[in-house]
Parts: C-alpha cells; sequence; structure tokens
C-alpha cells in the first residue's frame, strides 16, 4: 500500500530523528555552524612574527574598495621606534562597517598581507561610532590574536582567521599553490600551511602532461590518474577557479 | 433526565449547570493551548526539528507567548473592508468551536446498568454540558455557522485573496458536510437516538457494540476523512494554501482577530475528536479494571481523544496537500455515495434483524441489490459512453 507507507515514514521519525539520530536544527545563539573555508568576516590588521606591523600605509585597499570604506593614512616611520618594517606604515587605518560589502578585494590589493579577513560576521555595533574600527581595534593584539570588542560575538577557535586569499596564489600569480610558500609568517600563528584542498605540484604535472600527450588512450589513462590525485585532495579543482585578477 | 428543566428549575441546577460551562470553557482554553504546543512539538519531530523549546519546560508556554504577543499587537482593518461584519467574522468562528464540545459526554459509568448519570449538589446530572433532545444535529449545525465565520471573513475583507480562499472554503465545508451528514445518519440508526447520551449508552454495553465495529468502519473513515476537510485541517487545507492564497481567508487579519481564527482552527480539531469518540468509539466507554468507574471513563475518554488529535497531526506531517478538483472529486464522486451506500446496506441489516429474516431471505435480498448495482452500472456506463459520443460528434461537427 503505497499511500499508507509515507506514515510510517513519519511515525518513525517520532522515535530515531533522522538516519544518524540527529535533528537538523542548530540552535544558533547556543552553538554554530562550522563556517565556510573561505567565509568573509571583520577584517583584522596583521603582524610579522616579530611583532612589526605589516600596514606600510600603501592605500591600495583604499583605493581598490568599490564600497569606500576604508580610509588609510601612511605616514614615515619613526626613525628611533619603527611601526613597520617599510619606509612608511598606516598611522590612520579606518573600516566603515556601515558600508564594507565584504568583498575582499582589500584583502587581495594589499602587497604585504597586512589586511584579511577573519571568519567573524557577529558584531552587532549599536551606534554609527562603533561600526567605524579605528587602527586600534583593527590591529591584532601582542599574541597575533584579534581584539576582541565587546559587541562581536568571539567563540572558542573562531580566532583562528584565516587570511585565504594569498595562500591560494602562487608567485606566478595563479591560483595553484606550486609547491613553493610565497607567504609570510604572522604573529601568533607562524607561517601558516598552504590552504586546505589546494593541489600539490605532481597532481599539476599529470594534469599538464594529460593535456599535452598525443595518444588518446594515454590520455584517458592519466586523465583517470589526475582523477585520483584529486580526490586525495578534495576541493582541488574548484578551489582552482578564483584566482583573481592576476590570472 | 429533564434537559428543558420542565419539572422546575432550582438555584442547585442552575449552580450546576454554571460549573459545567466554567469547566467546559476552561477545559476547551487550555487544550486548545497545548494542542497548538502539541502539534508543533511532534510535528517537529516528525520532520527532525525541534519545536518550540524557548518558553516554559519543553515549550510548553509557547501558545502563551505568541497568544501575549498577539493580543497587544494592532488589530489592523483594511481601507476597504466591511469593517461591522469584518469584526463579528472571527467570532461567528470561535463561539461555534466551543458550543460543539458542549453536547460531548466526558465520563460517566455507562455499564452494568448504570446510566451515567453522576450527583453533584444533590442533583442527579450528565457529566455533558448539555443532552439537546436534537443532540449530534447540533454539532452538524454549528460546523454550518462555522461556514459563515470564514466566509463572511473572507468577504469583508475587501481583498482579493481572501476572497479566493473564502469561495473554496465554503465549497469545501458545504460539499463534505454531506458526507458528514451520511456517515452520521448510520451511526443514528443504530443508536436509534439523536441524543449523545443515549449514542454513548447504545455503545456501551461491550467494545463490540462501538459503532465503528457495530455500523461497519465505513462509516467511521468516512466521518474521519470528511471531519478533517471540515475543520480545514491538512491534507484538506487548499483553503488556506500559503503558496496560492497567502493564508486563505484570514490574510488580512492580525492581532486579537487573527487569533481567535488560530484558536478556533485547532478548538475544532479537539471538538472533532471529541464529536469522533462519541459517537464511534463509545465516549468515555471501556473497562473499569480498579478502583472508581467513574475516573476511569474520565480516563478512556481522554486517551481516545489524545488518540484522534495526535492522529490530525500526523495526518498533517504526511500527507501533501489536495488539489482543489482532487478534493472535489473525492467529496462528491467518492465519499458521498460510498455513505450512501453504507446507509443503505446498514439499513437493510436492521431490518432484517428486527423481522428475523430467514438465511434464504437474507439472500434473496441481497441477490435483489447485486441485480439493482449491475443495471444502475450498466445504465450509468450506457449513459456516459452516450454522452462522451455526443462530445465527438459536436467536436467533430465544429471542426
Amino acid at each position: 500500500m503505497g499511500y499508507l507507507e509515507g506514515f510510517g515514514v513519519t511515525f518513525r521519525k517520532l522515535f530515531h530523528g533522522s538516519e544518524d539520530g540527529r535533528v537538523v536544527t542548530v540552535e544558533y545563539p547556543k552553538k554554530k555552524r562550522p563556517k565556510a573555508i573561505r567565509f568573509h568576516g571583520r577584517h583584522v590588521l596583521n603582524r610579522y612574527e616579530d611583532g612589526m606591523e605589516k600596514c606600510i600605509g600603501c592605500e591600495l585597499c583604499a583605493g581598490v574598495c568599490p564600497a569606500r570604506c576604508i580610509y588609510v593614512r601612511g605616514k614615515d616611520n619613526p626613525v628611533d621606534d619603527p611601526v613597520s618594517p617599510g619606509e612608511r606604515y598606516g598611522f590612520i587605518y579606518e573600516i566603515n562597517y556601515l558600508r564594507c560589502i565584504h568583498c575582499d578585494l582589500c584583502v587581495e590589493a594589499c602587497p604585504t598581507e597586512a589586511i584579511t579577513e577573519s571568519k567573524l560576521f557577529e558584531f552587532s555595533f549599536t551606534n554609527r561610532h562603533d561600526a567605524i574600527y579605528t587602527r586600534n581595534e583593527l590591529l591584532v593584539d601582542d599574541d597575533g590574536k584579534p581584539k576582541r570588542l565587546p559587541w562581536e560575538d568571539w567563540r572558542e577557535g573562531e580566532d583562528e582567521h584565516t587570511s585565504a586569499w594569498m595562500r591560494a596564489t602562487a608567485p606566478a600569480g595563479s591560483a595553484q599553490y606550486e609547491d613553493r610558500v610565497a607567504w609570510a609568517g604572522e604573529l601568533g600563528y607562524g607561517v601558516r600551511p598552504p590552504e586546505h584542498g589546494q593541489r600539490l605540484a605532481e597532481d599539476l604535472l599529470v594534469a599538464t602532461d594529460a593535456a599535452q600527450a598525443d595518444d588518446p588512450e594515454e590520455q584517458v589513462r592519466q586523465g583517470v590518474e589526475a582523477q585520483t590525485h584529486g580526490d586525495i585532495h578534495p576541493h582541488g579543482h574548484p578551489q582552482g577557479g578564483d584566482s583573481g585578477p592576476h590570472s | 433526565m429533564d434537559p428543558l428543566f420542565i419539572s422546575g428549575l432550582s438555584i442547585s441546577v442552575v449552580i450546576v449547570v454554571l460549573i459545567k460551562v466554567v469547566v467546559v470553557f476552561v477545559f476547551l482554553l487550555i487544550a486548545t493551548m497545548l494542542m497548538v504546543w502539541f502539534e508543533r512539538k511532534v510535528i517537529g519531530d516528525m520532520q527532525n526539528r525541534i519545536g518550540p523549546n524557548r518558553a516554559g519546560p519543553w515549550g510548553i508556554l509557547q501558545t502563551l507567548a505568541d497568544g501575549i504577543k498577539l493580543f497587544f499587537k494592532e488589530p489592523l482593518i483594511p481601507d476597504r473592508a466591511d469593517s461591522r461584519i469584518f469584526r463579528l467574522a472571527p467570532y461567528l468562528s470561535f463561539v461555534p468551536a466551543f458550543l460543539v464540545f458542549s453536547i460531548v459526554p466526558v465520563g460517566g459509568v455507562f455499564r452494568d446498568g448504570h446510566d451515567g448519570t453522576v450527583s453533584i449538589l444533590g442533583h442527579e446530572t450528565f457529566l455533558q454540558l448539555a443532552d439537546p433532545p436534537v443532540g449530534v444535529l447540533v454539532a452538524l449545525a454549528m460546523s454550518s455557522i462555522a461556514v459563515y465565520g470564514v466566509m463572511l471573513a473572507g468577504w469583508s475583507s475587501g481583498s482579493k485573496y481572501p476572497l479566493l480562499g473564502a469561495v473554496r472554503a465554503s465549497a469545501q465545508m458545504v460539499s463534505y458536510e454531506a458526507a458528514l451528514g451520511l456517515s452520521v445518519v448510520s451511526v443514528v440508526l443504530l443508536s436509534g437516538s439523536l441524543r449523545t447520551h443515549q449514542i454513548v449508552a447504545e455503545q456501551s454495553q461491550s467494545i463490540w457494540h462501538w459503532t465503528i465495529i457495530a455500523a461497519g468502519v465505513v462509516p467511521f473513515v468516512i466521518f474521519l476523512m470528511a471531519g478533517t476537510a471540515e475543520i480545514e485541517r491538512p491534507p484538506f487545507d487548499l483553503l488556506e494554501a500559503e503558496q496560492e492564497l497567502v493564508a486563505g481567508f484570514n490574510t488580512e487579519y492580525s492581532g486579537i482577530r487573527f487569533a481567535l481564527f488560530y484558536l478556533a482552527s485547532f478548538m475544532n480539531t479537539i471538538t472533532t475528536s471529541a464529536i469522533i469518540v462519541t459517537l464511534f468509539l463509545g465516549g468515555p466507554d471501556g473497562p473499569a479494571p480498579v478502583g472508581p468507574a467513574l475516573i476511569w471513563s474520565l480516563f478512556w475518554f481522554f486517551a481516545k481523544l489524545t488518540v484522534f488529535l495526535f492522529v490530525f497531526v500526523w495526518f498533517r506531517a504526511t500527507l501533501p496537500r489536495f488539489r482543489y478538483d482532487q478534493l472535489m472529486d473525492l467529496g462528491w464522486k467518492v465519499l458521498i455515495p460510498i455513505s450512501l451506500g453504507w446507509l443503505l446496506v446498514v439499513a437493510a441489516i436492521r431490518v432484517a434483524n428486527d423481522r428475523s429474516y430467514t438465511f434464504v431471505q437474507i439472500l434473496l435480498v441481497a441477490l435483489a441489490g447485486a441485480v439493482v448495482l449491475a443495471i444502475a452500472g450498466l445504465l450509468l456506463s450506457a449513459a456516459m459512453r452516450t454522452a462522451q459520443r455526443r462530445r465527438e460528434l459536436e467536436a467533430v461537427k465544429g471542426a
């Protein structure tokens, strides 16, 4: 009886929940879902491992910002107590979160990986003054952790912010990791490992060989091989796509 | 018993009636509150969700919170609404929902020669608010009045979606009332009385006398389906199909007036379950192994009631909504013919019992019935074929 089977399904759900015995509801304020690997949240200004600020006050982020929400002013480093390793540093750095669209273009534009985005989106300020984050608020602490402002909801482990974009980019400008770390260390985290899911060099070689081979059978075989390698590093293929303006 | 108080109206009678009214009123309000919570919780479980869990333990006060919220919201009246009727309609839907419950016997010992009376303030009475001689007709009449609530609400809103919803609703309720009434007739045939108290008493001799068995399962199933359609619950809730009609007849309602419609729909679920229990499952009848039989009768009534409340929630979680033409097909072409046919069968069996027919006579009647059915079927198919041929001919001529 096809009609009555449905009643059985709903009745069993009453005692078992879904197949693995869980309910799909996440009780949000108590628990949080894991966020996407390249989630764009509130920005942080990073430091080098020796505590120097990465920002050199070049204003490229402000220039590229489509929402015009970043205001930067650079200034020459004090000779006796330099703030950044370069010639200049950003002595004013403000982001207006009433305008920011979290497009991550500032992160892409930054030549020194100074500005990155954490995964925090739960910052509900209640006035316009709080909405404009200043340099002091954006800059990481002495131990490399983002500052926790009173209206922000940080949980354990959420300050493991990712500066995802530049770690997807090789020196050649492509989005593939080419077995060469092309990014600087960060205070508190050191030199971060390559992004999870990026393809390694040998996979690339196989893929290139397969594309260049003349023998169609060879192509098929190596294509399959490349496929299996791809399985070892999941998400490898789709992430090769967002390579940014360099490609 | 003296339902119309012809033999005198004393102060104790008035007090007894007042107590009953208050008890039924409070019971229905609390039961509705719990029903809303129960439905949301059970349906949450069935859909791998949690359901309400904020207000009170297990979210049991959720309905109270919703009610308080709705009470303090602005009850809006649209500019183009017919404001007097617009304000009247919720009560036309709410009050009948209450009144149906007044004829339901919720307790009382009917077995072993007892007649279901209890003594309150030295006054012999039934555990039901009223026992009018027209009995179940009151329930049918109230459900007809509820149609007015829905229809006037949609009509007076001055808006197109409520109007469409109201048209659907009134068409649906009127169609299914026929099947509902015809299935009740089988019950009345068996008990020989319209009074609910008498109907329960007739069923209370043993479990085999319950109408669900004594009248065959068919009237019960038809009543269950038609009752579900009558209270506009899924799968017959197409008159408030959110996707098509926004919310149906109550689109323009807000605040406390919306709450009245909302409560009325859940209260109707409870009263319909109570009517089903009364008509088909012997009401408060059931075995009383230990202790006072009166307590057991109350227990049996509410246990049966809860089962049916669960069944209605179960329907909602399982069945997809009917399309409008499917709904009408089911009502007019399936439920009404079947309930009419079953009514004939029940009537024939009653007559055969009364006149103590012999086996040969029964066989003859059955044969005659089969012959009549066969001839009717042949005539019907012939008529349908002729009609089809005529349509085809007209189509050819037209082309």
